[in-house]
């Protein structure tokens, strides 16, 4: 018996594991997202499928780059990169130069994770570096929301996806606003119920409330992310314009507008709850959260900017490591102590 | 079932597949004698015990062999009749050379134990009962093998409220004191009234997860009318055996940091330690066998055996049929288990499991970086930070770990189970927690 031979296998406990690996969580967030995905394309067509193609080749070229750098190797096995790069391309308009797209993924992952020491060590989320880069750069493409195809204009490419590098992209056929554009600009709210469906102008991932709202609560119950977050986030944005609204709802939205126009659900469901650059404690995250509710609200109701989903989440990022410090757990069998 | 009842536990932790389903209805079963038995001086926490006999002088079954080598010490006794072979240094399951006994079972022996039991324990006043708790070779049953009589003795202005029985079993695996609660409710009661009467207890409680209804059942049906013992069933939750978690899940109450359930007025024990209590005060047996679940996938026949002590690893492994590929061996559960280097180290007072993988079931997890993902926090039943401490103790910051309470870390391991990231994180605490045991007993 080999066992006798005292080459018994020595580790330390425990012996059993869970079983659910980062790279699972990170497989099960892109499964998460596949509907959103999927409501994309049919919405956009190919143009869709194009662009976040472009993110994410954008994000692994940058990881498998930069990784080669760090101590430990290039970590694409743990698939985060895939997932930055699929986040980043469904906050885009499905109008944008693929090579922008692109541009975004590799800026994202290279300047908002290797260089911050890779996945784990990352301060801000890379998806929104990537598209804070975008909005910083080409500040115009992110403003032209080109209007949504129907099925039978599936296979339509726009012409705009294809502009050269450096090049002015050809202006879109179809411009409209997005519903948030349309409030803060012209004072004029969508209705709901195209909201829930999706069937508005907007980034590819964002439009369709509904089935976002969908993969994020079979998500929170799947325990892939910290339900707390998102919970947090859209309670906020709920309480703080329903006052608003109370107060004169001549000039302010309806909270249900709130909080199914614009990046909110997906930026809740799927970029704040990047358990990298959000709180670790319970505690911290309902703080988080509540802070990115309420800067969401003050950028879109009094900010220059309709929507303000990407900066309330980049700035509580960059309060994470405080919050995390003041929301410590109280040790069993201690009182109340000094954070 | 038509109502799903709530359960009391504590709060965080968590709940690794059970594994009980191999063993959980296997009666005890007694592993026959074999040919010699290994008797460790130091088989309990505290000071080892100090050899009575020598080599080549006959002894009888129960026989004291070590008396007690200091208060936080007790007995140790044959587990057969035989010879003493031999008188020296001997492989601990821990891998360390220790102090041990061997004994040479008598082939013509028919093993008999021969009562000689103390007098009755209903009279006995508390010193005497808590003296011959000690000489009995008592401890703890649940792993830790606590001197039970320390536990007993109650200081000057401490009083029992409750006594606390902990019949969790929340290792998966482990299935002996569920068979123990099963098959020997009327020993289990009986050490229960015994106890409760001596630290004249308030009341007394047994908590019992509700994966095992029938050990439930079978307690209560062994508790007399108007007896102050209560059964009680818990929700199933790792670490719920753990003596705090345990209070915090019974009586809701949360036992100080660095403080022990006395402080708060509670005596903890396992439902194992009460029947061998029983054992000794009705029948004069010390505690020389007990009960231990050997199971796993590197064992054909797994079983709930009652082992003599100082029964080698390798003769309990080749009764329940070891596999040839057997990798690993862990003697405990799963969670908090020691892995075995060598199969010649015997069963001790605190085995209450061997458990045998082999290549295709043992764990060999990944490590990637820690995605921050919190469940580590969440699994801890201390509300530490466990992804803190884990950093914290690889970059040697051992002032930080102390302001961040790594001493409240019962090492359950919940954390490390949890972590998506495969971080050794319960395994980088004990480092920690040593390195500055360490520093503290050399600066004086």
């Amino acid at each position: 018996m080999t066992t006798g031979q005292g080459r018994l296998l020595l580790q330390a406990a425990p012996f059993l594991r869970r079983g659910i690996t980062t790279p699972r969580l990170m497989t099960e967030v892109i499964i998460g997202m596949g509907p959103v995905m999927l409501a994309a394309m049919y919405f956009f067509g190919l143009s869709a499928l194009l662009v976040m193609l472009a993110g994410v080749a954008g994000a692994v070229a940058a990881e498998w780059a930069f990784g080669k750098a760090r101590p430990r190797g290039a970590s694409l096995r743990d698939g985060s990169a895939i997932l930055t790069g699929l986040v980043l391309a469904l906050t885009l308009p499905p109008g944008i130069p693929l090579w922008m797209a692109f541009l975004g993924g590799a800026v994202g992952l290279a300047l908002g994770k290797s260089a911050m020491g890779g996945l784990g060590q990352n301060m801000f989320n890379p998806a929104l570096v990537g598209r804070a880069f975008i909005q910083a750069a080409f500040p115009s493409v992110l403003t032209t929301w080109s209007a949504q195809g129907n099925i039978n204009s599936f296979f339509t490419i726009r012409a705009s996806n294809f502009a050269l590098p450096f090049m002015h992209p050809a202006a879109d056929a179809v411009a409209t606003a997005t519903p948030l554009g349309l409030m803060k600009f012209e004072r004029q709210s969508t209705d709901l119920l195209h909201l829930l469906l999706g069937n508005t102008a907007g980034s590819l991932g964002e439009t369709c409330a509904l089935v976002i709202l969908i993969c994020g609560v079979i998500m929170a119950i799947r325990r892939v992310f910290d339900w707390r977050i998102p919970a947090s986030i859209l309670l906020t944005v709920a309480v703080v314009s329903t006052i608003v609204w109370l107060v004169d709802s001549s000039r302010y939205p309806a909270p249900w507008f709130m909080l199914c126009s614009g990046g909110l659900l997906f930026g809740a469901v799927y970029m704040a709850t990047d358990p990298v650059t959000s709180p670790i404690t319970p505690r911290g995250a309902w703080i988080f959260g509540a802070g990115v509710g309420v800067i969401v609200v003050l950028i879109r109701l009094w900010g220059g900017l309709p929507e303000g989903v990407m900066y309330a989440i980049l700035l509580m990022n960059a309060a994470t490591p405080l919050i995390d410090r003041v929301s410590q757990p109280r040790p069993f069998g201690r009182g109340r102590v000094a954070a | 079932m038509t109502s799903l009842p709530i359960y009391k536990s504590f709060r965080h932790g968590v709940h690794p597949h059970e594994h009980k389903e191999a063993t959980e209805h296997l009666p005890l079963q007694r592993m026959p004698f074999v040919e010699r038995y290994v008797l460790p001086l130091g088989q309990q926490l505290g000071a080892p015990g100090k050899a009575m006999v020598r080599v080549g002088q006959d002894v009888t079954r129960g026989q004291m062999i070590a008396e007690p080598g200091g208060y936080v010490s007790v007995a140790l006794h044959s587990p057969v009749a035989g010879r003493v072979v031999f008188i020296g240094q001997r492989r601990h399951p821990n891998g360390q050379l220790v102090a041990a006994i061997e004994i040479e079972a008598d082939p013509y022996s028919s093993q008999q134990f021969v009562a000689s039991p103390p007098p009755p324990v209903d009279a006995m006043d508390v010193s005497t009962f808590i003296q011959h708790v000690q000489r009995a070779g008592m401890v703890g049953l649940g792993g830790a093998a606590f001197p039970s009589h320390v536990k007993y003795k109650l200081p000057e202005g401490k009083r029992c409220e409750k006594l606390a029985i902990n019949g969790c079993e929340c290792e998966p695996y482990l299935t002996c004191d569920h068979r123990v609660m099963v098959e020997r409710p009327a020993e289990v009661i009986r050490g229960v009234e015994i106890l409760a009467a001596k630290l004249a207890a308030g009341g007394s409680w047994i908590g019992v997860e509700m994966n095992k209804p029938d050990g439930v059942e079978s307690l209560r049906a062994h508790v007399r009318d108007g007896s102050r013992i209560n059964v009680m069933p818990l929700a199933v939750k790792y670490p719920q055996g753990a003596e705090k978690m345990l209070i915090k899940a019974m009586f809701g109450q949360e036992v100080p940091a660095g403080k022990l359930p006395l402080d708060i007025g509670i005596v903890v024990n396992n439902v194992a330690t009460m029947a061998a209590l029983a054992d000794y005060f009705d029948r004069g047996q010390p505690l020389i066998e007990r009960a231990v679940t050997v199971a796993g996938p590197g064992v054909d026949r797994p079983a709930n055996l009652i082992v003599p002590i100082g029964t080698p690893i390798r003769e309990v492994l080749r009764f329940c049929g070891i596999n040839r590929d057997t990798r690993q061996v862990i003697m405990g559960g799963p969670m908090m288990g020691m892995p075995l280097a060598t199969l010649d180290a015997p069963v001790l007072k605190g085995t209450s499991g061997l458990l045998a993988f082999t290549e295709g079931a043992v764990n060999h997890p990944t490590e990637y970086e820690c995605i921050r993902c919190g469940q580590c926090l969440e699994a801890c039943g201390n509300f530490l930070n466990p992804s803190r401490l884990a950093r914290l103790a690889r970059a040697g910051r051992l002032d930080d770990l102390e302001a961040n309470y790594v001493m409240d870390c019962m090492e359950c391991g919940a954390c490390t189970y949890t972590c998506p990231s495969g971080v050794p994180i319960v395994h980088l605490i004990r480092a920690g927690k040593l390195a500055i045991r360490h520093r503290k007993a050399t600066k004086g």
